[in-house]
């Protein structure tokens, strides 16, 4: 069975068009706000959501993200509630949704439960940015039997470990677009359309761009280079600006229509 | 090389990292053979360092505390005043030879970051520590010398502000600019190759030791003790003996108020399995994974997790892990200080307190070796305060 999100890449590339995919992180800053967040980003056009399990240690996130976990844990946000809310999501929605997450909240959680509940409440993805080729032979293996899909990371630094990384793969792969941790920024690697023709040559599984992605300039420059854009920090700074004008919804409705008419 | 012990160590980093990591074992792996690289090695660690350090034989604690024959292996007469020095030359050295021209550390009491200042400034290398915000108040007189050794001290404000803040931190610098900089980590932890490659730098404190009691008694101690935070001056001190299966070995943790309440540091008593900072081991962490905010008066053992080596000891046996709380580690601080003119580091302190639970219970004819891994001068002030407290307490 195809999952959700190839189904979403199969449609999209049928119309010739590319993935406008979200981040949030869930429960920033409550659970509400996250129901309601998804929703209307779908209304505004986005393919697939990334939804950030808030983790205290969040080693591959820069300033803006960890910000964000920490209003979600000190809202007293985890692992069940953020499942809890995917159940009442899928009530209302069918747009693919996908997990980012540090292994250490699958792995104390306990991966064969993890899985378990991903499958019965509607996740259709797994992005772990701390679990490399070397470490995740085990939860790959696992994995398969729940048609769940495991996002693999390509760095501009993978060199000679991208053939292995992204064969027999599903889903998307993930390319970091720039050296660093998450957040926005003013420029782009400058041999990033090689590197993410070097990712082409092995896979034919579609190919998403992340990491400093901010404004509908960058959308424009980068959309022909892959089949879908990813944005994070940038929609987290909307929030922020929503919380203090406590019109966080209307601000993220906003921002994300801008791109999703700059990714058409 | 292996990446793990038994199930314990890995790589759980984001995977632009990984080149680098896998660049620096095959480095380390070649320097390891290379005669001309363990010659500078030994030349720097002798004459600039001031190694071998002695194994003074403390005649007035075996004295008083009535048991086996105790010695202790005087790491706090290195340069910069502890053990850490041993790793970071090590580690410089490979970064001069892999021609990195920017060193970034973390540093928890400072320790290691001062050693890493002052080898950067004897080799005029760029260097950037990073160090949480608590500890940068605590342990101020560490800040200023690393900013006289010209290195420049980035005060880490995230998260709990302590040493597990400033370790993320530096990975992300890292993460950041992976192509120039060589991240000296301070302790035997981290991703592999990390924890192997700092017991090899460090392993040169059990070697001496074995040398030094064999020419002093003729055979092996024992009993080894040694404090316990990331746990690499417990590692430089037990692993060449891992294999000589009647030397007992003790490693201490750090139980802050109690292992009772929530403020300590003992990570293998009261932790779990989990990953942290690119390792799995054990940790201080919540029913969801979330790393625990940890707690001792000595900034050089408030880690949430320990050496993935150290928890494999753990699991099988081979090193008994025990706990020193704050009130303990004081009392083995001023014991230490007015029996034998010696003035410890906290973080060494605990071992102390243990040794002085220990040493009572052993034979006349036993010999216990307690690693000092550094000395006490940049603890003066949370002395004071604690010591001053309780005058006015009387």
């Amino acid at each position: 069975m195809k999952s959700r999100i190839t189904e979403k890449f199969n449609t999209l590339r049928e119309k010739n068009e590319k993935a406008l995919i979200a981040y949030i992180t869930s429960g920033d800053p409550d659970i509400h706000t996250t129901i309601n967040l998804v929703l209307k980003m779908e209304e505004a056009g986005v393919d697939i959501v990334e939804l950030g399990i808030p983790y205290s240690d969040p080693l591959a996130d820069g300033p803006v993200i960890q910000r964000a976990a920490q209003r979600s844990l000190k809202n007293g946000t985890n692992i069940d509630s953020i499942f809890h809310m995917v159940s009442k999501l899928r009530e209302k929605t069918d747009l693919p949704l996908v997990f980012m997450l540090y292994y250490n909240s699958v792995f104390r959680y306990g991966v064969e439960k993890f899985l378990e509940n991903c499958k019965d409440y509607g996740v259709d993805g797994l992005i772990i940015p701390d679990l490399p080729l070397e470490e995740k032979k085990e939860l790959n293996e696992m994995m398969k039997d729940y048609a769940i899909d495991l996002i693999p990371l390509v760095a501009p630094t993978s060199e000679d470990r991208i053939k292995e990384i992204v064969s027999d793969t599903e889903g998307f792969v993930y390319c970091i677009s720039s050296i660093g941790v998450t957040g926005m920024r003013e420029s782009f690697e400058k041999d990033l359309s090689d590197f993410i023709n070097k990712v082409r040559k092995y896979t034919d599984t579609p190919l998403a761009i992340g990491f400093g992605i901010s404004n509908e300039q960058a959308i424009k420059e980068l959309k022909e280079l892959g089949d879908g854009l990813i944005v994070g920090s940038a929609i987290i700074k909307k929030i922020e600006e929503g919380i203090k004008e406590d019109n966080i919804e209307e601000k993220v409705f906003e921002f994300v229509n801008r791109l999703h008419e700059a990714i058409h | 090389m292996m990446k793990r012990f038994g199930k314990f160590g890995g790589q759980f980093v984001p995977e632009t990292l990984m080149n680098a990591l896998i660049g620096l074992e095959r480095e380390f792996m070649k320097a390891k053979e290379d005669e001309s690289f363990l010659k500078e090695y030994a030349y720097y660690v002798k004459e600039y360092s001031g190694r071998p350090t002695p194994l003074y034989y403390a005649e007035n604690l075996t004295k008083q505390l009535g048991g086996g024959k105790i010695y202790l292996k005087r790491e706090d007469l290195n340069h910069t005043g502890a053990h850490k020095i041993n790793n970071v030359i090590g580690q410089v050295l490979l970064a001069r030879r892999m021609g990195k021209k920017r060193i970034i550390a973390e540093t928890g009491a400072g320790q290691h970051g001062v050693a890493t200042a002052t080898i950067c400034a004897m080799f005029g290398l760029k260097c950037e520590i990073y160090m949480g915000e608590e500890d940068v108040q605590r342990q101020s007189l560490n800040v200023f010398k690393m900013k006289l050794l010209g290195a420049k001290v980035n005060t880490v404000t995230s998260g709990t502000k302590t040493l597990k803040d400033a370790t993320n931190e530096a990975i992300r610098d890292w993460v950041s600019n992976v192509g120039d900089t060589f991240y000296v980590i301070g302790s035997v932890v981290g991703p592999h190759p990390y924890p192997t490659m700092v017991r090899d730098f460090q392993r040169i404190i059990g070697d001496e030791v074995k040398e030094q009691i064999i020419e002093k008694e003729g055979r092996l101690p024992d009993y080894l003790i040694a404090c316990v935070g990331g746990g690499s001056n417990a590692m430089g001190l037990f692993y060449p003996f891992a294999q000589e299966v009647d030397v007992k070995i003790y490693g201490v943790e750090a139980g802050g108020l109690g292992v009772d309440t929530e403020q300590h540091a003992a990570t293998i008593s009261k932790g779990s399995i989990g990953v942290i900072h690119g390792m799995m081991t054990y940790l201080l962490q919540d029913e969801y994974g979330q790393i625990m905010p940890v707690y001792s008066i000595s900034a050089g053992l408030d880690y949430p997790g320990i050496g993935p080596e150290h928890a494999y000891y753990h699991s099988i046996g081979r090193v008994k892990y025990e706990v020193i709380n704050d009130n303990e580690a004081i009392e083995g601080f001023q014991y230490l200080t007015k029996v034998e003119g010696i003035i410890p580091a906290l973080e060494s302190a605990h071992a102390i307190a243990y040794l002085m639970k220990l040493a009572p219970n052993t034979k006349k004819d036993d010999l216990i070796v307690v690693n000092l891994s550094g000395r006490g001068d940049k603890d003066i002030d949370t002395i004071l305060n604690v010591i001053g407290s309780e005058k006015n307490e009387e």
